[in-house]
């Protein structure tokens, strides 16, 4: 069949231009990966075409592009699948949240250096064996999922956060950071845990999603994310406002049953902590009566919900003192 | 019948979302069976501290459900999302499911894992039909430009939420606002985040994200943006003014619209019944044009 490939352009020997489109029509085999029609297209139509590509097999990484507006990796993605109902076209473009070089090649440096700010390397306070540095299999089964990571960016680039704030940690070097902070080799667990709860950490990530969604390695990014959240405040790093908020939460639905809707802010921030610029929203709310009951009201018949609450903390007590 | 799961949201900080809903879920012949002992669902925040009590209270709202023999209906993108995310859990794992049920003991309840969990705009698509939700509008939307906005929690993760069964899901909302006469405004942002989860943690990253959602729209000449999530609804709406104002962007203006709404327009409903006058950015522009208020 026939399939018409639109796919965007970028020449830094002619900037001025900007990013363009252009579209090549290709036979295609259902066998053909995306990226077998791309470098089909390279080779038999236009040999201008610049991207990456290794090893052809999802293992190395190297082909990570946005296809028909999600990331992922063109050699794992047969033509056929990605053809949406009715349409006989597919849209390829670079990554975003990385300048582009030329067409479906991007600067990769932005991925790299935050992968490294997180101390990739184990770290232990005891002397590492000449040989081989077992670590038991139990303790591995967690880390497997986030030592599938092959560095290919998908999750860089389609992450909501970094696509407003360049300065967010981002997905790929959290689930990063994951690896080593349940890793019972490492030391540096609580350092770790300390600069990862800081300003553009831990806390800054929306849980959108879209990490996980397009992770081709099943790493699940945020689903680390949410593991790292729980080891910080386990450590007890709850001097900042997600803690705070996850705290206040978990606290008020686990003892009403259903979200107070004003006591969650007040909890999280203190009586007085409220942020000033809130106070506008707050108030133009108010006059539109969407402020929620001062009284609230929870939900009837507690009673067998009070008791699965009760045997739920008191089994995380018995957990923590066997843990001690 | 359903057995309805309205939220936490939809009586406190959208109180115009419950009446919305019980209106035009009567004119659609949609009948709901309120689970009022249901308990929040977690949201996703819960869980990042214990997930199991979240399973826990998402299985005992299922349980209550399916002893009712009905399938739930949720009006949030993220209430839906985390009870398909239990749900998968619990479906998927009868050791895990049969832990959970001991909990549930207290309550006289056991979940057996049938319970089917459906947002309103999955009722309407894949139980009532384009159809027949056709065959009841009144006041057809003819003229308006009308953006999707999705919220994370109803698109992603994919496979929990039944996208390779039911594919037409993915542009569910694209389909009503067509269906209902208006032409969709497509833009990119529609299945990306609101800002709402980071909105206590940086909430110039919030404002940041609803500043380019509502421009981008505004730039493609929608009349309103329409979401089936009170969460992106409260953001979208609620912050507007001072996402504008952070990013310059002086006054953006775009209503933001929840889906039983926008029905509610369709089907002839009045805008004050429907909630309109609670909105933070004013929808009037829309209904003037819809010639309801002058």
């Amino acid at each position: 069949m026939e399939v018409s490939f639109l796919v965007k352009r970028f020449n830094p020997e002619n900037p001025q231009k900007g990013a363009y489109w252009d579209d090549y029509t290709l036979t295609i085999e259902p066998s053909m990966t995306v990226l077998d029609a791309l470098i089909k297209i390279r080779e038999d139509k236009d040999g201008t075409l610049s991207l990456r590509c290794s090893c052809r097999s999802s293992i190395c990484g190297s082909c990570s592009m946005r296809i028909n507006g999600m990331a992922g990796l063109a050699c794992k993605m047969k033509v056929i699948d990605n053809l949406q109902a009715n349409q006989t076209s597919i849209t390829v473009e670079p990554m975003t949240n990385m300048p582009v070089i030329k067409d479906l090649v991007v600067d990769m440096d932005i991925f790299w250096n935050k992968v490294k700010e997180i101390k990739p390397w184990l770290q232990p306070d005891e002397v590492e064996p000449s040989g081989e540095y077992i670590a038991s299999d139990e303790s591995m089964k967690k880390l497997a999922q986030p030592a599938n990571c092959i560095m290919c960016g998908a999750c860089v680039s389609d992450c909501t956060v970094l696509e407003v704030d360049e300065g967010f940690i981002g997905p790929a070097a959290l689930a990063k950071a994951y690896r080593f902070v349940d890793d019972p080799r490492d030391s540096e667990t609580s350092n770790r845990l300390e600069m990862l709860s800081e300003y553009s950490g831990i806390w800054d990530c929306t849980r959108c999603m879209e990490c996980v969604e397009v992770c081709p390695k099943d790493v699940a990014p945020m689903d680390r994310i949410m593991e790292l959240r729980d080891r910080a405040m386990n450590h007890g790093f709850m001097d900042n406002s997600g803690a705070k908020h996850t705290d206040a939460f978990a606290d008020i639905v686990s003892h009403s049953g259903t979200l107070d809707e004003l006591k969650l802010p007040l909890k999280t921030f203190g009586m007085f902590g409220m942020p000033l610029n809130m106070l506008p929203v707050a108030i133009r709310a108010a006059i539109k009566g969407k402020i929620p009951a001062l009284f609230h009201k929870g939900i009837p018949n507690m009673e067998g919900l009070k008791q699965i609450f009760n045997k739920v903390a008191d089994e995380e007590q018995q957990a923590s003192e066997q843990e001690e | 019948m359903y057995a309805f799961f309205p939220g936490c949201v939809s009586r406190g900080g959208c109180p115009e979302l419950y009446p919305a809903t019980i209106t035009v879920c009567e004119r659609l012949g949609i009948r709901l069976n309120e689970l009022k002992g249901a308990s929040c669902t977690g949201a996703g925040v819960l869980q990042e501290k214990n997930q199991l009590l979240g399973d826990i209270m998402n299985a005992r709202t299922f349980a209550m459900a399916e002893d009712l023999g009905l399938p739930i209906m949720t009006i949030c993108s993220t209430c839906q999302g985390v009870m398909s995310q239990a749900n998968k859990r619990l479906t998927s794992d009868p050791e895990y499911l049969k832990k959970v049920n001991n909990y549930l003991i207290f309550d006289n309840l056991k979940y057996r894992g049938t319970t089917v969990i459906k947002h309103l705009l999955w009722v309407i698509i894949e139980d009532i039909g384009i159809d027949k939700l056709q065959s009841f509008i009144t006041r057809p939307l003819n003229g308006f430009k009308i953006a999707p906005f999705y919220g994370c929690y109803i698109l992603r993760p994919s496979d929990a939420l039944g996208f390779n069964e039911k594919p037409e899901r993915q542009n569910s909302l694209e389909v009503i606002i067509a269906a209902l006469g208006a032409e969709v405004v497509d833009f990119e942002g529609k299945s990306r985040c609101c800002g709402f989860p980071i909105l206590t943690i940086n909430e110039k990253n919030s404002n940041k994200m609803v500043a380019k959602h509502t421009t981008e729209v505004k730039e493609l000449g929608a009349d309103a943006m329409v979401t089936p999530c009170p969460l992106c609804h409260l953001n979208l709406d609620g912050y507007q003014p001072v996402a504008a104002a952070q990013e310059d962007k002086g006054d953006i203006n775009m209503p933001i619209i929840h889906l039983p709404q926008l029905l509610g327009l369709a089907l002839g409903e009045d805008p004050i019944s429907l909630g309109f006058q609670r909105h933070i950015v004013s929808a009037n522009a829309v209904l003037e044009k819809m010639t309801l208020v002058s």
